[in-house]
């Protein structure tokens, strides 16, 4: 099977500093990877450094058949990676239509579409972006993924902050997205159980290396690895 | 009942200046005003003519500046460059105003493109310390360049001939003021079309978060520089049309007090607006006038007085002002209304 994304011996952080430690692992076209790991352990970084935010220091990302861990950000989001970052980062100033048409490409998902699988978006495209609750912001940052053809979308921590409602029909909407697209995705998420529902594979971070990786059903049937790395209750 | 600007309000938001079914009478508002003192002005034509020129340079802050968030205090160099070239060719080459306008707007728009790939990869302090940098260069240069500039004496010796072989630029200023409006008004559609494009709302976005532009795939570095030429293009025309209208260009107009007079300008009137740069400069140039007459010696005082209490308790400038009062005028009409 194809890759959709590999990664291999990134070593990474900011300046000087190293918090991925030599990560390696593969992720299969129409795959999709929970990222677990305690707080700290280098979650949102491995996210931010396959859309080159920080600092690599080594190691090869392969997106598809291309290394692109030397290529500008905004081409690698052209290349086709999708991400949805913690801080959401709705532009206030904008309308929710016009921060989704400010990111639109073709081949990507339509308006129609977003609205389709986030109504709230659609009572609210004429709101300026400020004036949405965090529910809203995270839908919104997640269409703003879809619109710009990810063939990889990469979501950090969406249910964060969220009252369980709304963490329920987001997850559902997630669950949407990755059964009636050929995307691939990465899932950062501090809720195990969710993501291990969610995700078809997992890897557990701990100080910036993969401490444990496998299915995520067979992660979830361990209680013992849970608790350990985890910190979950059996 | 009380009357207050409730932004959140959603009927409110149809109520926005410029908004609605009679949105146009605001856009005939400021033309209307700008169109009737050249009837009424007299022996002030030549101040108005000032201010026009200062609108448009106000506006070209207002498009690097407000909507793209350049941190530039060095745009008088575009306009003063603009208007050096303006003034060269019509020595050198030729004296018509048209052409010179177009060569003073693309040297001014080369040396915007040619800055602006040297210095917008950095932001915050460090570009602004860059365009005050640039600015002061090309002012010592004019300054030690005598035998291209003229100088401490300026540029001597400018010959413009009629607009379109038809309309002189006589002493009086009245193709000039015209002339200069027209110059604004295509200035300004221009700029009205591109701040609603998707590239203007790319600016937007980027003066929020460049980093979030980058992860939807826009080419930051580019978009920045595409705005600053085209920043200074209109800066450009706005040295080169002071420079006709004159017939005369000195070292003042690459002066650092320029810019700074521009941004005043822009904050007074309100940033992200267009509207803002007009009312603001023309209300500066005004107030400036009325009150050098009042005091000549002090009239700074009242300059930078209006400036504090602008910044302090009128959010968004005298535009926000005009919001206010709308907002307030549209509440009591519905009030009323619904009765």
């Amino acid at each position: 099977m194809s890759s959709a994304l590999r990664v291999e011996d990134l070593v990474a952080g900011y300046g000087a500093t190293v918090v991925l430690d030599g990560l390696s692992f593969d992720l299969p076209t129409g795959g999709t990877l929970a990222v677990l790991g305690r707080n700290g352990v280098g979650k949102t970084t491995l996210l931010a450094t396959l859309m080159g935010f920080t600092n690599r220091h080594r190691g090869v990302i392969r997106f598809g058949d291309r290394p692109i861990e030397s290529v500008a950000t905004h081409r690698r989001n052209r290349a086709g990676l999708g991400y949805v970052p913690q801080e959401r980062e709705i532009f206030p100033s904008l309308s929710v239509e016009e921060n989704l048409l400010v990111a639109r490409r073709g081949g990507g998902w339509t308006l129609a579409a977003v609205y389709d699988l986030f109504p709230a978006l659609k009572e609210r495209r004429r709101n300026s972006g400020n004036r949405l609750s965090g529910g809203e912001q995270q839908m919104l940052a997640v269409g703003r993924a879809l619109v710009g053809a990810p063939r990889l979308l990469l979501l950090d921590e969406p249910t964060e902050g969220l009252a369980p409602i709304v963490v329920e029909a987001l997850a559902e909407a997630l669950a949407r997205i990755r059964d009636q697209s050929v995307l691939s995705i990465i899932l950062v998420e501090q809720r195990v159980d969710l993501a291990l529902s969610f995700a078809r594979d997992a890897i557990v971070l701990d100080r910036g290396r993969i401490v444990w990786r496998g299915a995520s059903t067979a992660l979830d049937a361990d209680d013992d690895t849970k608790h350990r790395l985890l910190g979950v209750a059996g | 009942m009380t009357v207050r600007p409730d932004m959140s309000a959603p009927t409110l938001a149809q109520l926005r200046l410029g908004a609605g079914r009679f949105g146009w009478a605001w856009h005939v508002l400021p033309w209307g005003v700008a169109l009737a003192t050249y009837f009424v002005a007299g022996a002030y034509l030549t101040l108005g003519t000032a201010a026009l020129e200062m609108i448009l340079f106000t506006l070209s802050i207002d498009l690097a500046l407000g909507y793209a968030g350049i941190v530039t205090f060095g745009q008088a160099a575009f306009f003063g460059v603009g208007a050096y070239a303006a003034g060269l060719l019509s020595i050198h080459v030729t004296p018509d105003p048209i052409l010179g306008l177009l060569f003073g707007t693309a040297i001014a728009a080369l040396l915007g493109l040619v800055t602006g790939v040297l210095i917008l990869h950095t932001e915050g302090v460090t570009l602004m310390m860059l365009t005050l940098a640039i600015a002061s260069m090309i002012g010592a240069f004019a300054a030690q360049a005598g035998d291209l500039t003229g100088g401490d004496n300026g540029l001597q010796g400018m010959q413009i001939s009629p607009l379109f072989g038809v309309f002189p630029f006589d002493l009086w200023g009245q193709t000039g003021y015209l002339y200069a409006l027209g110059v604004l008004f295509l200035w300004f559609v221009a700029a009205w079309r591109i701040v609603r494009s998707p590239f203007g709302r790319s600016l937007d976005g980027i003066r929020q978060s460049p980093r979030r532009m980058r992860a939807i795939g826009t080419p930051v570095w580019w978009r920045l520089i595409a705005v600053y030429t085209l920043a200074a293009a209109m800066a450009g025309t706005a040295g080169s049309l002071k420079a006709q209208t004159n017939q005369f260009v000195g070292l003042d107009s690459l002066d650092l007090l320029v810019s700074g007079t521009a941004l005043v300008m822009l904050i007074l009137g309100g940033t992200r607006r267009l509207y803002g740069a007009f009312v603001g400069a023309a209300f500066y140039v005004v107030v400036q006038d009325l009150a050098a007459e009042f005091d000549p010696f002090r009239w700074m005082f009242l300059i930078g007085g209006l400036l504090v209490v602008m910044v302090l308790f009128l959010e968004g400038g005298l535009m926000g002002v005009a919001d206010w009062l709308h907002h307030a005028a549209a509440r009591l009409w519905l009030g009323t209304a619904r009765k």
